[in-house]
């Protein structure tokens, strides 16, 4: 059984997807619902054990599993996870849950298609962290651009069609890149195991080549500046489980394509070219900080304002320190936390109100104090603030900075005053002051489902904050073997 | 007590507030007000109880350097939450605590018609736990936490009354800015882990004089002492933090908080975290004569000029926060001369003397029905007898009157910056001494204005409204006509006594062993070769009444004499003076009025600028370059050419047939010609 935790991890939410497509219509819906929660929480639960029983000196991939699929091109099914990836597939499980019961009494049309869905991609994005193999991945990486096309352009809002075409055709556009580098690695290795390429050794000049075209493909996903326009479009029209799993999951995929293939398979490349990556994520925080300021709708600040905390884990991965690369794997497990629940918490507001624009609330405290306390917790994690998660990977790769340059931690170190700034004047603007128009005096507080999810939610948030030890303890010697690897030059 | 025994008490000291605060605060809706003060008090008071003991350990020689939990590893790099126990950070907590019990007890009185009330309880315990953290951090990761909740806590307490523009506006400004200081702080932190290895003080302070000469390359080949940088961005954050100029701005805003939390936080203990920072971290800064001028010139400017704002405010509130910028100012003038173990002297005093003289004027806002406007009071004695004898006692404290505590303390500092010889300690001394006259005149005008004179209360005054008063509790601010001021209850009355005591007594009491004896050996450094002004001034000490009579010869006396003679003169004899002086003086007192204009400047520059670029930003450079010109332009771009090839596929068998009749009449050409 634990020899296939991962298989299940992939095929149990995949599977509890079909099963709830098969309900049917929404007559059926109050049962699609359950079996839908069913599905989540048990493959949620099949990943802990990864957790448990995860050896944290180990070296290597665990619980790894292994058969042949295409044997003439050696293309196999391999998974295994190691103290990197191990954390994304415990978190997206986690997330699952979290979106099917944000979505409980919200969606009331093809409510099964809906958690099928958020099922079935839960399981492909489990699939992408835990593929050791070139093809397999790339057929999880592009299958998951499915549902999460179908979310955004069934259950959208009125823009919906253009923000799901710029999301499918500007990823699309990435990874037919990453397939060529893909291919031209087979050709060089006569294999897709990603392992394998690890150990490749490959001249300068196509290390390059290929780190670029992986840059492109990563970067959309990341999304790293000038390629992140789409995100907030697809955040705007998305609905809020959407949102959620776009952010807390979807957008770590790319960084984890830097960690999994660009820096280990192309680390020569990754040294020449870290000055770009370490460029276009400063940009990601500064001037992404100040067009987040003066946004108007609430999800287009929380987008922005996502894009900017990925600067970070971009900016920790290329500067090849342990503190840098912990940093910035922390600030994808806290930014998973906090982007999803103030997404969430957004999703609350235009739950009742049903706008989104800053301009139409002002006083929600009067009428949901206990919302507005969570909320407030939330964006003061996003504003970084220390005994929160949103703080400890900005710290971790703001003190890796200051080593490795003084004035890219100057700059980095700006998003303390950004983050604060756009964080808490739109706090201001919506929560603090006089009850501002009728809508808001008929709000209503936040229910025990909403608190479930925001409690839950809160607890990570200062769990991370609190105690980071032991999100760390298991990637240090992942995390170690990664930077050694990508230190030591691979051309001759 | 064996090691773990001690370790509990030292924990107990910041969880006992903490579990009050999550208690009051996370049963706010629920438990009745009773309870919700009697678990805070009761934590704040089991923490007063055991910083008592663990002072009386650290006298007796045990201190304590360990720590409670590992944080965080990363690399070489191990982050721990641990607690250092010495002279100094038992004399914080010891002030925290106490000053934090006042303000609990008072708080009772104070707020008792607020329908906030448990939640005011959980934030003031939330700050006592956070305020505690930092000052007993035993390194730079627990401080910057410490640093920041202090902060967060601040932010929520300004905002406390949260349906009013001005105070959630001051809120968000009082974060933004210490967002600003912070930044210099992190930096500074970031600094001393990459060239120390260690964020632990005692491996950090122990490996400085390696480092005193070390550079480091900014800018170009120009080669930074490394100190001077580090310190310059650690003192950048307790400028944000205790408010120095120019990141001062937020503190006179933070009146828009109720008036318990002025005297906790902004008076007397959050706003000297700063200047404890500087003191603990005083092994650095002694490496770096640079760093301290530029200490001593910022606190000298501070001391000085925020005093004159202090002159023409007509808010009870805001003349005691302009007199704390320019009480925090002479701290950090302490702190340029070398003189650490005066500026937390003169913190200590400043606390409980401060403190006072703010829960006083909570209570003149309560006997006033929440009016704050001294020009409609006076004559308040009469009315108001206990409150009136706690503030004179806390202005003649403040003003440095011989033999009681700001005296000492404040003439201590004078003298370190007579006596240190670091460039600018010379514009240094000049301003704290003019400063005695201008804090003497500005003390007294407000304590004349309120409690003598003729009585002015009781006129209806609309355009004068208070700002300290909820708008459920009080539809109407002030005094009707005929009604008088009243005492306020015992709950308020009790704190200003106890206050007032060691207002009197503490100086006389702690500059022997604080100042002159070894009570800080240990945990403050100072290089008596490099800087000997505070060696120079112990050996000038021949005890604590000599000093009080020496002083009455002195010019800082004679000056803090003539500053009341003149505040009397101008408001009790002669009140057309004042009014005919800032008619001729219409220059200076519309700056002054402007408060030098930094709100303005800020306002239009930083926060205006911030979203101009942002619109820029994002109009220019994402909906205009970006999406308009690449991402639509290029789907524009097929769209056109496929419109354009979509010409040429017309069904028509004619069109075809035409296009081919014409491909073959060119190819025949071709041929034809090249043959």
């Amino acid at each position: 059984m634990s020899n296939h935790l991962l298989s299940l991890a992939i095929w149990l939410p995949i599977a509890a997807g079909v099963i709830v497509l098969l309900t049917g219509s929404d007559r059926n819906a109050p049962l699609a619902r359950m079996l839908a929660l069913v599905g989540a929480l048990a493959g949620f639960l099949v990943t802990i054990p990864l957790w448990a029983a995860f050896d944290p000196a180990y070296v290597g991939m665990q619980f790894v599993e292994f058969s042949n699929w295409i044997p003439r091109f050696d293309i196999n099914y391999h998974l295994g996870v190691d103290g990197i990836s191990m954390l994304f597939v415990i978190l997206n499980a986690f997330v699952t849950v979290i979106v099917v019961i944000a979505g409980w009494e919200v969606i009331g049309k093809k409510v099964a298609q809906y958690n099928a869905a958020f099922l079935i991609m839960s399981g492909l994005m489990n699939g992408i962290f835990a593929s050791l193999d070139g093809v397999l991945f790339y057929v999880f990486f592009e299958a998951s651009l499915i549902p999460m096309y179908l979310i955004i352009g069934v259950w959208g809002g009125p823009n919906r069609v253009y923000a799901a075409f710029k999301f499918f055709l500007y990823t699309l556009f990435g990874s037919l890149l990453f397939l060529l580098a893909l291919i031209y690695l087979f050709v060089h290795s006569g294999t897709f195991s990603i392992l394998d390429w690890h150990q490749l050794s490959i001249p300068l000049g196509a290390q390059i080549w290929i780190f670029l075209a992986f840059l492109i493909a990563f970067a959309v996903k990341v999304p790293m500046w000038p390629v992140h326009t789409w995100l907030p479009d697809a955040h705007v029209e998305a609905p809020t489980g959407g949102s959620i799993v776009l952010a807390a999951i979807a957008l770590k995929l790319g960084a984890y394509g830097f960690i999994r293939f660009s820096l280990p398979i192309a680390p020569d490349a990754s040294h020449q070219l870290s000055g770009l990556i370490i460029a276009l994520s400063l940009i990601a925080v500064v001037y992404i900080g100040f067009v987040a300021l003066v946004q108007a709708d609430m999800k287009k600040l929380v987008a922005y304002s996502s894009i900017a905390h990925m600067g970070f884990v971009t900016l920790g991965f290329f500067m090849f320190s342990a503190l840098g690369v912990e940093g910035a794997l922390v600030q994808m497990i806290s930014h998973g936390f906090v982007s999803g629940a103030m997404f969430f918490c957004i999703g609350v507001m235009y739950d009742r109100v049903h706008s989104r624009q800053i301009a139409d609330y002002g006083g929600v405290v009067n009428t949901m104090p206990k919302f507005a306390a969570l909320f407030m917790l939330f964006s003061m994690a996003n504003a970084g603030l220390p005994a929160t998660s949103g703080f400890v990977g900005e710290f971790m790769v703001i003190l890796g900075a200051v080593k490795f340059n003084f004035w890219i931690a100057f700059a980095a170190a700006t998003s303390l005053i950004l983050g604060a700034a756009y964080s808490l004047w739109m706090y201001k603007r919506v929560i603090f002051g006089e009850v501002a128009n009728p809508h808001v005096a008929e709000l209503s507080d936040i229910n025990k489902r909403e608190f479930l999810i925001l409690g839950a939610l809160a607890l990570c948030t200062l769990w991370m904050g609190l105690y980071p030890q032991p999100f760390t303890d298991v990637m240090h010697t992942s995390v170690n073997e990664l930077i050694n690897h990508v230190n030591t030059p691979k051309i001759q | 007590m064996d090691m773990q025994d001690k370790l509990n008490l030292y924990l107990l000291v910041p969880l006992a507030p903490l579990f009050g605060a999550i208690i009051a605060g996370l049963f706010c809706r629920v438990i009745p007000r009773w309870v919700a003060h009697t678990v805070a008090i009761a934590g704040v008071a089991a923490a007063f109880v055991a910083s008592v003991l663990i002072f009386q350990d650290v006298q007796a020689g045990h201190t304590f350097n360990g720590p409670v939990y590992t944080w965080l590893t990363s690399g070489n790099y191990k982050f721990e939450v641990g607690f250092q126990i010495d002279a100094l950070t038992t004399t914080m907590m010891l002030v925290v605590t106490f000053v934090s019990l006042m303000v609990h007890i008072y708080t009772i009185g104070y707020m008792q018609d607020d329908p906030g009330y448990n939640r005011f309880f959980s934030y003031i315990s939330l700050f006592t736990f956070s305020m505690l953290m930092l000052v007993m951090a035993n390194n730079f990761m627990q401080l910057f936490f410490g640093w920041e909740a202090v902060g967060l806590v601040s932010y929520l307490l300004i905002g406390f009354w949260y349906t009013r523009p001005t105070a959630i506006f001051a809120n968000l400004k009082a974060f933004l800015v210490n967002r600003v200081g912070d930044f210099g702080f992190l930096l500074g932190i970031g600094l001393v882990l990459a060239h120390f290895g260690s964020l632990d003080y005692a491996t950090v302070f122990a490996k400085a004089p390696e480092l005193a000469t070390a550079t480091i390359n900014l800018w170009g080949d120009q080669q930074w002492s490394l100190m001077t940088v580090i310190c310059i961005c650690l003192f950048i954050g307790a400028m944000g933090k205790s408010a120095q100029v120019p990141l001062h701005v937020w503190l006179p805003d933070s009146m828009e908080g109720p008036t318990p939390i002025s005297a906790l936080i902004h008076a007397a203990t959050m706003v000297t975290a700063g200047i404890f920072m500087v003191s603990r971290m005083s092994p650095l800064f002694e490496l770096s004569t640079t760093a301290l001028s530029f200490v001593i010139v910022i606190g000298a400017i501070t001391a000085l000029f925020m005093g004159f704002l202090g002159i023409i405010q007509n808010d009870i509130k805001r003349v005691v926060a302009y007199s704390t910028l320019s009480q925090l100012g002479y701290m950090t003038v302490a702190l340029g001369a070398s003189a650490y173990s005066v500026a937390i002297f003169h913190l200590m005093t400043h606390a409980f003397f401060k403190a006072l003289l703010f829960l006083a004027a909570g209570s003149v806002i309560i006997g006033m029905h929440h009016d704050q406007d001294i020009r409609n009071m006076g004559g308040l004695r009469k009315y108001m007898p206990i409150t009136w004898i706690t503030s004179l006692v806390g202005s003649l404290a403040l003003i440095g009157t011989p033999f009681m505590a700001g005296f000492y303390s404040k003439d201590s500092i004078i003298e370190a910056a007579k006596l240190s010889t670091i460039p600018g300690a010379g514009f240094a001394y000049i301003a704290v001494l003019a400063g005695v006259f201008v804090t003497a005149f500005y003390s007294f005008r407000m304590y004349f204005l309120v409690f003598h004179g003729k009585e002015r209360f009781g006129k209806a005054h609309d355009e004068h409204h208070g700002h300290d008063a909820h708008a459920d509790s009080h539809d109407h601010h002030g005094l009707a006509p005929g009604q008088k001021p009243h005492e306020t209850p015992w709950v308020v009355t009790l704190p200003l006594v106890l206050l007032a005591i060691p207002s009197v007594f503490i100086g006389y009491i702690g500059i022997g062993p604080m100042l002159a004896g070894d009570y800080f050996a240990g945990a403050i450094h100072v290089d008596a070769a490099a800087h000997p002004g505070l060696a120079h001034f112990v050996e000038e000490f021949h005890g604590a009444a000599a000093m009080g009579v020496h002083a009455l010869t002195q010019p800082p006396f004679w000056l803090a004499f003539a500053g009341v003679a003149l505040a009397w003169f101008f408001y009790m004899k002669r009140p057309d003076i004042p009014a005919a002086i800032a008619r001729r003086c219409s220059a200076i007192y519309t700056l002054l009025d402007n408060k030098y204009y930094f709100d303005k400047f800020n306002e239009v520059v930083f926060a205006g600028g911030a979203r101009l670029v942002g619109k820029g930003l994002w109009r220019g450079g994402d909906v205009g370059v970006i999406d308009g010109l690449i991402v639509n332009g290029s789907a524009k771009l097929v769209g056109w050419i496929a419109a354009i090839v979509r010409l040429f596929q017309t069904g028509y068998v004619y069109h075809y047939a035409f296009t081919m009749i014409i491909g073959v009449f060119v190819l025949m050409t071709l041929w034809m010609n090249r043959a």
